[in-house]
């Protein structure tokens, strides 16, 4: 009896999954409904639980994956990978006000250079702190706090050494788990109610999945309008972390 | 039929993909360059071009929005995957780096939000949304609620 529950779980592991982050939204939502009367959005819950679940996985495995390095819940790799993750997003565009868009389309484009261009600095700044002087290091890092893909392709464009690529990754990693938790709780402060504040967030905040979770976790109608912007993030970081920014850093610090 | 929204939105998010494969080529880029947000704008221009000639059936657009509402379950699957305990474990670097600049972002995001919200650049706020309402029927009603 426990072989053959193992072998339909081993032989269905998308199908798992589902049946899985279904249970998990379940449980969320009952957990909203009934410890903060439905104040905390139900999702919230859902993307903290999935990211504990994630500690647990990686705790378990040692590997990177989180949950997913779990065989049996090896079909969350698939659900949750970025193929699915970007086709439900574009899904959500058919939710879009063509309108709302066009209001703030050069917001969304000042908030995208602010958003590469500052954390760059915070991030170049902590690594200065912390006694870096090698404008390539410096830079990979700074890469890394605007998101985990631009900080090692920025590193791997300007020849970083694999440790400091490691450690950019991982900046990014906790920024982007750090805006899933955060959006949510910070939504008021930051006046994220209406569409165009989205798109403004979906810029600052780059980072598709720290977007998509945090404004998913806020409210479910913002998400296609923050993912719009966001998803030029990664791509506008990369065009300028080896280009314009590792020069800035060069002619400041080389 | 329902296969031919979900075809169309394959349609779309390959040829959005495919555009910021080209544009990150062409700028020599080794990302892709807005791939998602492209097909984001293909799929408006779709759908906005099938309804003005009725070509939209209601089955049509049930293989879209079928994958809308898949986003959050999407979205947690992706979260149990993270590299959770690199993001524990990493040194102070990360850490502070990661919290400084997520920080700083949110003091600018408030900023723009507040000046755009003054300046009714930005819409009026959303109605709140109920845990227990029917999220099928909040699509139909929320252009109403501007």
């Amino acid at each position: 009896m426990p072989d053959l529950l193992q072998k339909t779980i081993l032989d269905n592991p998308l199908i798992v999954a589902f049946a899985f982050v279904g249970l998990v939204i379940w449980i969320s939502n009952q957990l909203a409904h009934y410890l903060t009367r439905g104040r905390v959005a139900g999702s919230a819950f859902a993307v903290l639980g999935g990211l504990a679940l994630a500690y647990v996985g990686g705790a378990l495995t040692g590997k990177t994956k989180g949950l997913a390095d779990i065989a049996q819940f090896g079909g969350l790799a698939l659900m949750g990978g970025a193929m699915m993750r970007d086709f439900t997003i574009v899904a959500t565009a058919s939710e879009v006000h063509v309108d709302e868009v066009k209001k703030a389309g050069w917001l969304g484009f000042l908030a995208l250079v602010l958003g590469t261009v500052v954390p760059f600095i915070v991030g170049v700044g902590v690594a200065y702190a912390y006694g870096h002087r090698d404008p390539v290091t410096l830079t990979t890092i700074g890469a890394g706090a605007i998101t985990y893909i631009v900080g090692p392709i920025t590193g791997a464009a300007i020849g970083a050494s694999s440790d400091v690529i490691a450690l950019s990754i991982a900046t990014g990693v906790v920024k982007s788990i750090m805006v899933m938790v955060f959006t949510p709780v910070f939504a008021r402060f930051m006046r994220l109610n209406n569409p165009q504040a989205a798109m403004v967030f979906g810029g600052l905040a780059g980072t598709v999945s720290g977007v998509s979770a945090g404004l998913a976790a806020t409210d479910r109608r913002l998400v296609p309008y923050g993912a719009l912007v966001a998803t030029f993030h990664t791509g506008f970081g990369c065009l300028l972390g080896p280009s314009i920014l590792f020069l800035a850093v060069k002619a400041l610090f080389g | 039929m329902v296969i031919f929204g979900t075809a169309l939105l394959a349609a779309c998010y390959l040829a959005g993909v495919a555009v910021g494969e080209g544009i990150a080529l062409l700028i020599g880029v080794k990302a892709n360059v807005g791939g998602v947000g492209i097909a984001m704008i293909f799929l408006i221009a779709a759908q906005h071009f099938l309804q003005k000639r009725g070509l939209f059936a209601v089955d049509t657009a049930k293989g879209v929005t079928f994958w809308a509402m898949m986003y959050i379950p999407v979205v947690v699957a992706m979260a149990s995957t993270q590299n959770v305990i690199v993001a524990v474990k990493s040194g102070p670097i990360a850490l502070i780096s990661a919290a400084g600049a997520f920080a700083a972002c949110i003091f600018i995001i408030s900023a723009i939000n507040r000046i755009i919200e003054r300046a009714h650049i930005a819409s009026k706020p959303l109605q709140p949304l109920s845990d227990d309402h029917d999220p099928a029927s909040d699509l139909s009603v929320a252009p109403d609620h501007r």
